[in-house]
């Protein structure tokens, strides 16, 4: 209880999970947003209009709730990491400024006119607004995600003379291979999110036989961009992050696995259990030579285990984290599974009346979330005991002045404020949900004689 | 190099009192100058497409903070961690208050967020007009450059100090009345009937306590950092954001008078930027002020970084504060003019 480093970690943790909840759909919702809109352009099917002013507001609520809980990670950075700020800043803060600069701008520009400005902007103009979005939002992601590449795989940098770091290639930095690599596979899990959601929507729309417009068409693009979206955050995306933990992290390697011993052609585990303290793993299921091809791309190369490093360089929870990573993998495999079939029948054209399919679409929707979370577990456990990989250790990076109790009493306020949140989000996305997609209001013209209507304008 | 980003990072902090201070004015006002739900979604929808962007500054000056004084970030963020959540958390309340309101037609919900909004609108103006009075008086930095303040010591200003005592509070009190008259301004131009009316009303009783309290806050400002005003004389790029904002205050009265609401809006932007400039320009370089000991003090040449650093990020700055201003160009024409009241679902 004395020591905050332990609050620290879990705020920033819990403050990061939850706020990811939401950018992890608006990312991959504005890509299928731009598309509806696009269609419509296209078709000129005012139906693809509809469809995506109501995919609109839910984004809006949800873009709504990523911006209030994406404020407190910028500032967290120095209220709680007030070492690592200093000693990073100077490289990081490039990638955190120019977030703001660059994409923070962008979407909050046209937020309001994406929602709002339907009837201002007219269709093209409204197709914009969505791409804007669609760009800035991207872009955003781009920015942090280089952040953390930095922390995972320093490059481009140098110690300067007061022993912080410096920014000396800034294009080696920004295009860090890291990045590039988790960038992709990020995304690709943010548009299965959001696939998994329009889809699910459409299921539930179906199962009761409403919106017969719109329930097909959420459930054919929600399928086929879940189709390609989990194939492509599987392989080539996630293979590529892997072969870059392999290489660079390979202690985290060896933990994800629960790999104890080195092992010349290393089989990959399906199940089983971490035991740390007898170094060794409980009632293994194993596949051979897997975890050789998939880390070095041969059968009979040869993977590091623990034991090969010393215990203090160990990521600090090898059970939290193997687990973690195998979650995401197993889930990983049944989004390909589940929407490889579904689309199966959607081209036989039976998957509107497969009821047992739509059951399980409209069911699925969570895991997206929980398996975009514990990846982003196993990339963030994995990196300890570092803060910035072989450079900083978390232990070192807190804040000096803050004091146990006061990380922990912020702690709880936001677990209170973020309960709260969620509440509010879940009750104004029920509503949308209720109301289902449909036409523009037409509004009835004012009852009552209103003064503002006439009063000059200019 | 680091001149360049100090009045880098005091330009885009006035960009953010001056934007943000508007909505945060029209927020404090809301319940006073709205009053049916009408009214309030007027309010509503003359700040709504521009508050969240209008925050982005905020983060924006954070960030250049961050990449050319990082030392400054870490330890004022750090020394000041309680209030910064409260900053923090009242800014969520406030940013969901905005947007969840008008979701559902209930008057229950609608007055409650409307309250939520007012309440947070009225804090944050205090709470960062206290936290520019902690960077006028001074902190209790140690020898490398951190410090922690209670929330209140004996509120005397003197050391042990807290964030708040009596000249931080006054600080606050101040910048919540020239917020609110800043707000007030900005209702007046972009609204019609009553709020209009109302708003021109507390336009002119908040600036006209604004010409009242100014003075008053310069004698405190003397009282607790006679140094920084006895610099003003030397420093010319002071005198002028002083002459800035005393003819900014002009432009509110002869606006407000007149019946030029957008001139009372401008006068109320040069003031509110030419006393944030004229303070910049006096305390330069200092950042964090020591109490006591000026050599502890983190300044622009300590706290940066080195320069080839500096110089790569004016380069990416150079293309991207341009940008930003030009979405807020494209933002106030294409919601230019009088703003209606939302009906129904759409809208704020």
């Amino acid at each position: 209880m004395s020591d905050p480093l332990l609050w620290h970690r879990l705020q920033f943790a819990f403050t990061i999970v939850f706020h990811y909840l939401f950018p992890q759909l608006t990312m991959g919702l504005a890509l299928l947003i731009v598309l509806m809109k696009a269609l419509g352009l296209r078709t000129g099917d005012r139906r693809w209009d509809d469809a995506a002013r109501f995919w609109i507001r839910i984004f809006g609520i949800n873009f709504a709730v990523g911006v209030v809980t994406g404020i407190p990670m910028e500032f967290q950075f120095g209220t709680n990491w007030a070492n690592f700020s200093r000693y990073a800043g100077g490289v990081i803060g490039h990638t955190l400024a120019m977030e703001g600069l660059f994409a923070f701008f962008l979407e909050s520009s046209f937020l309001g006119l994406l929602v709002f400005g339907e009837r201002r902007l007219g269709r093209r103009g409204h197709f914009l607004a969505a791409l804007a979005l669609f760009a800035g939002s991207w872009l955003s992601g781009y920015l942090i995600i280089c952040t953390n590449a930095f922390m995972q795989h320093p490059v481009g940098h140098v110690i300067g003379a007061d022993g912080t770091l410096q920014l000396a290639d800034f294009w080696a930095f920004l295009l860090n291979p890291w990045a590039l690599a988790q960038y992709a596979h990020n995304m690709m899990a943010s548009v299965v999110t959001a696939s998994f959601v329009v889809a699910a929507v459409g299921a539930y729309y179906a199962l009761q036989g409403l919106h017969p417009d719109h329930a097909p068409r959420f459930l054919r693009m929600g399928v086929a961009a879940g189709l390609v979206s989990s194939v492509l955050v599987a392989f080539p995306t996630g293979d590529q992050q892997a072969k870059l933990v392999a290489r660079h992290q390979p202690v985290a390697l060896a933990a994800m696995e629960g790999h104890f011993e080195s092992e010349t052609g290393a089989g990959i585990v399906m199940i089983g259990q971490p035991n740390v303290r007898e170094r060794r793993l409980d009632n293994p299921v194993v596949i051979p030579g897997f975890l050789s091809f998939l880390a070095f791309g041969t059968f009979h190369s040869n993977v590091k285990g623990l034991n090969e490093f010393p215990e203090d360089v160990w990521p600090d929870n090898v059970e939290l984290l193997y687990y973690s990573f195998h979650i995401m993998a197993g889930l990983g495999t049944l989004f390909i599974v589940t929407t490889g079939v579904a689309t199966l029948l959607e081209m036989r054209g039976r998957l509107a009346r497969a009821r047992p399919m739509l059951w399980l679409l409209m069911l699925a929707f969570p895991f997206p979330y929980i398996a975009t979370t514990t990846g982003w577990m196993t990339a963030e456990l994995g990196r300890q005991p570092w803060l910035v990989y072989g450079l900083m250790r978390t232990a070192n990076g807190a804040s000096p002045r803050v004091h146990s109790g006061t990380a922990l009493f912020t702690l709880i306020g936001f677990t209170g404020l973020y309960l709260v949140l969620g509440v509010l989000f879940l009750f104004l996305v029920g509503r949308e949900l209720a109301h289902g997609p449909g036409p523009p209001e037409t509004h009835p013209p004012p009852t009552l004689p209103d003064v503002t209507e006439q009063a000059p304008r200019g | 190099m680091a001149e360049v980003w100090f009045a880098i990072a005091a330009v885009m902090l006035a960009a953010y009192v001056v934007l943000d201070g508007f909505d945060f004015g029209a927020g404090a006002l809301h319940l006073f100058v709205a009053k049916s739900d009408r009214e309030r979604r007027q309010v509503l929808a003359a700040i709504g497409p521009f508050w969240d962007g209008n925050e982005v500054w905020l983060l924006a000056t954070g960030g250049a903070l961050f990449v050319a004084f990082p030392r400054v970030l870490a330890s004022g963020l750090s020394g000041f961690y309680f209030a910064i959540f409260l900053v923090l958390w009242t800014l969520i309340l406030r940013g969901i208050s905005i947007e969840f309101r008008s979701h559902v037609d209930h008057p229950l919900w609608r007055v409650a967020w409307d309250t939520v909004f007012a309440s947070a609108s009225t804090l944050l103006p205090v709470l960062f007009g206290a936290a520019l009075g902690n960077l006028v008086r001074g902190l209790p930095l140690d020898s490398a450059g951190w410090f922690s303040l209670p929330l209140f010591t004996d509120l005397t200003a003197k050391t042990p100090v807290g964030i708040l005592d009596w000249y931080t509070i006054f600080a606050g009190l101040f910048a919540l009345t020239a917020l609110g008259g800043h707000g007030a301004t900005f209702l007046l131009w972009k609204s019609d009937g009553p709020v209009h009316e109302r708003s021109r009303r507390a336009a002119g009783r908040l600036y006209g306590a604004v010409v009242v309290l100014w003075p008053l806050l310069t004698v405190a400002t003397w009282l607790v950092n006679a140094p920084m005003l006895a610099a003003l004389p030397g420093r010319p790029l002071a005198w002028l954001s002083l002459l800035l904002a005393v003819g900014g205050l002009i432009a509110v009265g002869l606006g407000l008078r007149g019946d030029r609401p957008l001139a009372a809006f401008l006068g109320s932007c040069a003031f509110l930027a030419g006393m944030l400039a004229a303070t910049a320009a006096c305390v330069f370089p200092v950042m964090l002020r020591a109490i006591g000991d000026d050599s502890a003090s983190l300044t622009a040449y300590n706290a940066s970084v080195p320069v080839a650093s500096l110089a790569t990020a004016i380069r990416w700055w150079a293309i991207g504060f341009p940008l930003a201003v030009a979405y807020f160009v494209i933002l106030f024409r294409l919601h230019r003019g009088k703003v209606i009241a939302p009906h129904g679902r759409e809208g704020y």
